[in-house]
């Protein structure tokens, strides 16, 4: 299939939900797998930190979870611009989906971050740039699911939200490179992609727990626009089909 | 394309342009007030106001801490580079501080550029290894002495402007 005809498709929630059944269950077998074997290895088997001792391990939640907040946020800033230039249904949907995933993780950089903070820096909490930059993406993920919940019309909602996410944007490259540009409390980048600054038996482990954050948000964003393809698309004859065939005995809207 | 999306498309460019122009603007206007702390160069040099709530960063000078009576501290804050201060502390100091680690303190300079610190963070580099490593490596023989992580690539954005 070449990727215009995919583009095309993709225009159509009853291709992707028939399609995105198996890779939902794929994404969160996949999960698991991975989020257990990564853990175990960060917390029982891979080495203390030579200054930090036991309490860098937070690193394993830590990074990963910041990582997903950022690539969570660029979703939305992409599915922002495929609204509203393309006007496409599943666009929105992943507008309105993927923002309490990545609420959780930006909340969850920040608290593991605060709990880390705590014993090595000697503080919870410090307003220095990476951190404050960091705050202001939660506000904008609350921003974001506020904004749908005020706005009653649905297509009006939705492309207000797509012009907040793309603003929030801007944001992005602030994040990632506030501890290059001014001094801050938070330590530079451990440059995970090209060359880390630590040995593999900390690293690998820290890797396979990324990979199974990405499965893990893989999972919730493909599960989570199936249910909001069903809702959506409720009145239409193939998902009234869909909801009498595996479960019959649900009370079916008339 | 559709002649009606290249024209959102455009839209959408251009309000991402827009956007992106003025927070970067604003970013460059407020320049080093963003900065979390002092550096010691910017101490030393006047830069940083005397008796006014600081921070000022920077790595403690080998062997240059004092201990005194009540958790009483004294070391020099150094950018091994030339520029560096005295702090003195009485409090509990982070488990990460000793000599030669990056740290933070705030407090107030006093006349002769001391700094009388209430509060001592620690702060550590992006660099993680087993205890086992790190002891080889401070066998073998050691390169250069370490900046204050950050401070390295930061310091062009500041050499213009006050404060």
């Amino acid at each position: 299939m070449s990727l215009k005809t995919l583009w095309h498709k993709l225009g159509s929630p009853r291709w992707f939900y028939e399609l995105s059944g198996p890779w939902t269950t794929g994404f969160g077998v996949a999960a698991a797998l991975l989020l257990a074997v990564g853990c175990v290895w960060a917390l029982a088997i891979a080495p203390e930190d030579y200054q930090q001792g036991n309490s860098y391990r937070i690193m394993y939640i830590h990074v990963p979870t910041a990582i997903l907040a950022q690539s969570v946020y660029m979703t939305l800033g992409v599915a922002g611009v495929i609204l509203l230039v393309w006007r496409m249904k599943l666009a929105d949907m992943v507008l309105a989906c993927a923002v309490p995933f990545g609420l959780w993780m930006t909340a969850l950089a920040l608290v593991t971050g605060a709990i880390w903070g705590k014993p090595t820096w000697g503080t919870w909490w410090v307003w220095d740039a990476r951190i404050v930059s960091m705050l202001v993406q939660l506000f904008l993920f609350f921003g974001l699911y506020a904004l749908r919940e005020a706005i009653p019309r649905a297509d009006a909602a939705g492309r207000a939200c797509a012009v907040l996410a793309i603003v929030g944007l801007v944001n992005i490259p602030i994040i990632k490179y506030s501890v290059d540009w001014w001094l801050t409390l938070h330590q530079p980048s451990s440059n995970l992609l090209t060359g880390p600054t630590m040995p593999s038996e900390m690293y690998l482990p820290l890797f396979v727990n990324i990979i199974g954050f990405y499965c893990l948000y893989a999972y919730v964003l493909l599960a989570s626009l199936r249910l909001e393809i069903l809702r959506r698309e409720e009145k239409t004859q193939w998902v009234q089909q869909q909801l009498q065939q595996p479960l019959p005995q649900q009370p079916q809207a008339v | 394309m559709h002649p009606k999306r290249k024209s959102r498309l455009f839209l959408v460019l251009f309000l991402l342009a827009g956007v992106g122009i003025t927070v970067g603007l604003v970013l460059l206007a407020l320049n080093e007030n963003l900065n979390l702390f002092y550096p010691p160069d910017k101490v030393v040099n006047g830069e940083a106001p005397v008796d006014r709530l600081i921070r000022a960063g920077g790595m403690v000078k080998d062997g240059s801490v004092v201990r005194g009576q009540n958790l009483e501290v004294e070391f020099v804050v150094t950018d091994h580079a030339g520029s560096e201060f005295r702090v003195l502390y009485a409090g509990i100091l982070p488990d990460l501080f000793r000599e030669g680690q990056g740290i933070l303190v705030q407090g107030k300079l006093d006349a002769s550029r001391t700094l009388v610190a209430q509060e001592v963070l620690a702060k550590h580099d992006e660099n993680y290894m087993p205890p086992e490593l790190a002891e080889m490596e401070t066998q073998a023989p050691k390169p250069a002495a370490p900046s204050l992580p950050g401070l390295d690539e930061a310091a062009p954005l500041n050499s213009g402007g006050g404060a």
